[in-house]
């Protein structure tokens, strides 16, 4: 018996609906609380290809909601284990694993060999990014997000309809995740699998898709609404003429008269603000090491205090800088408030 | 004139309540509305809080009596 009798038995699959499934492209930015059971329910509907990108690893905290991981997993890569599990559970499906972020660098790149992307990140910075660039690569995206009891949902981006600078123009620097806040792990679950759902009936081309609509969820409460958005031609207008408009969550360092160097990626956050502070990614530093004062101190930055620590070794040894400090800990150790 | 606010999110948690009956006393907009909502909320970036009235994203509309309101701030999570 086939592995989708019971799916193809539907009127909306159907033997036609089986072949558009087998021959379509999803892209998962995280595969998180949100990615992780849409991978799975995506697997199981026999999508052609699942692309897997997440560059974080498995902690032992995820397992309450990241139902792909097991305990064994912690401390591996969350792309790479994730796609272990789920040719267990249908080898048929072709997966490509990124264990990388989506930058301003490579989002156009990667989803442009997709058909739909689905969104589990956790961060309002990729939410931009993943909407500038599904802009520019006319492509649908499946958005969830959620906070504490609550989720939201929409699909953006689909049939020329409404994105999510239609429906929040203004970002915000209270990027608040579930790390933060707290969160049962059966409300991503939910928005996780409302998402799989969307990505599959704009596969199948069949029903309702959540376009132009946004559907608030609130768990405890057991209710659900539905917003209409409206789209706002200017918003995607500025991305098709401007490109990729990058979303930063700023904030302010302590001491005001240093100068920093900042070797982290673009797109790690928070970002200081400031004339003295310099952003150089490792990657960078090669080619662009004469943008660093080398007369005064500089005190070097990354997340952690190790990138950074590496990055004082290369100037040093490849340069010959001796005014770099290293600022172990990280960034949050030098943030003002 | 009497309208329904509900609260979401940060919004509900900063009010302390997901929704109110509001006695509004002269012709506000909706983005006058909103204003006045979040006015001593601890909320960073209150531009980022969209409005929509009667299941409608619009923060230009007048608000008329029995309206129902809804104060949406992004959320990040996942």
């Amino acid at each position: 018996m086939s592995r989708y009798d019971r799916q193809i038995k539907l009127t909306e699959v159907g033997m036609e609906g089986q072949q558009k499934l087998r021959n379509a492209k999803v892209l998962l930015v995280g595969v998180g609380g949100l990615g992780c059971p849409a991978a799975m329910y995506l697997a199981g509907a026999g999508v052609g290809k699942i692309g897997l990108m997440d560059h974080d690893k498995v902690d032992m905290s995820n397992l309450h909601r990241q139902v792909l991981f097991q305990e064994s997993d912690v401390g591996k890569s969350k792309a790479v284990v994730s796609k272990e599990r789920l040719e267990k559970q249908n080898s048929e499906v072709e997966y490509e694993v990124y264990e990388e972020p989506l930058t301003m660098a490579n989002a156009e790149n990667i989803i442009n060999q997709y058909d739909v992307v689905l969104d589990g990140t956790d961060n309002f910075e990729t939410k931009y990014l993943i909407n500038d660039a599904c802009i520019l690569a006319d492509k649908p995206w499946v958005f969830a997000s959620i906070y504490k009891n609550e989720g939201q949902l929409s699909v953006f981006n689909f049939q020329n309809g409404p994105t999510y600078r239609c429906l929040f123009p203004k970002s915000t620097r209270q990027n608040i995740s579930c790390e933060a806040t707290g969160v049962l792990g059966v409300l991503p679950g939910i928005l996780g699998t409302l998402q799989a759902a969307e990505v599959l009936k704009i596969i199948l081309g069949k029903g309702e898709v959540l376009s132009g609509k946004l559907k608030l969820i609130n768990m405890m409460q057991a209710s659900e609404q539905t917003i209409k958005i409206n789209k706002r031609p200017a918003e995607v207008e500025k991305i098709r003429k401007n490109g990729i408009a990058p979303v930063y969550i700023d904030c302010d360092l302590k001491n005001k008269e240093h100068w920093y160097l900042d070797v982290r990626e673009v797109f790690e956050q928070p970002k200081p603000k400031g004339k003295k502070v310099l952003s150089i990614p490792m990657g960078d530093l090669m080619a662009r090491y004469q943008e660093i004062p080398n007369n005064q101190e500089v005190f070097v930055f990354c997340q952690s205090g190790k990138r950074s620590k590496n990055a004082i070794e290369i100037l040093k040894n490849e340069f010959g800088f001796h005014n770099l400090k290293n600022v172990e800990g990280g960034i949050e150790t030098i943030i003002d408030g | 004139m009497k309208v329904t606010v509900k609260y979401f999110g940060l919004v509900a948690e900063a009010a302390d309540k997901s929704e109110e009956v509001m006695e509004l006393s002269e012709i506000l907009t909706a983005s006058e509305l909103k204003k006045q909502c979040l006015e001593g909320l601890a909320i960073t970036d209150k531009d980022s809080v969209q409005i929509a009235v009667n299941q409608n994203l619009d923060d230009a509309i007048t608000i008329k009596d029995g309206d129902e309101v809804a104060l949406l701030p992004p959320f990040a999570g996942g």
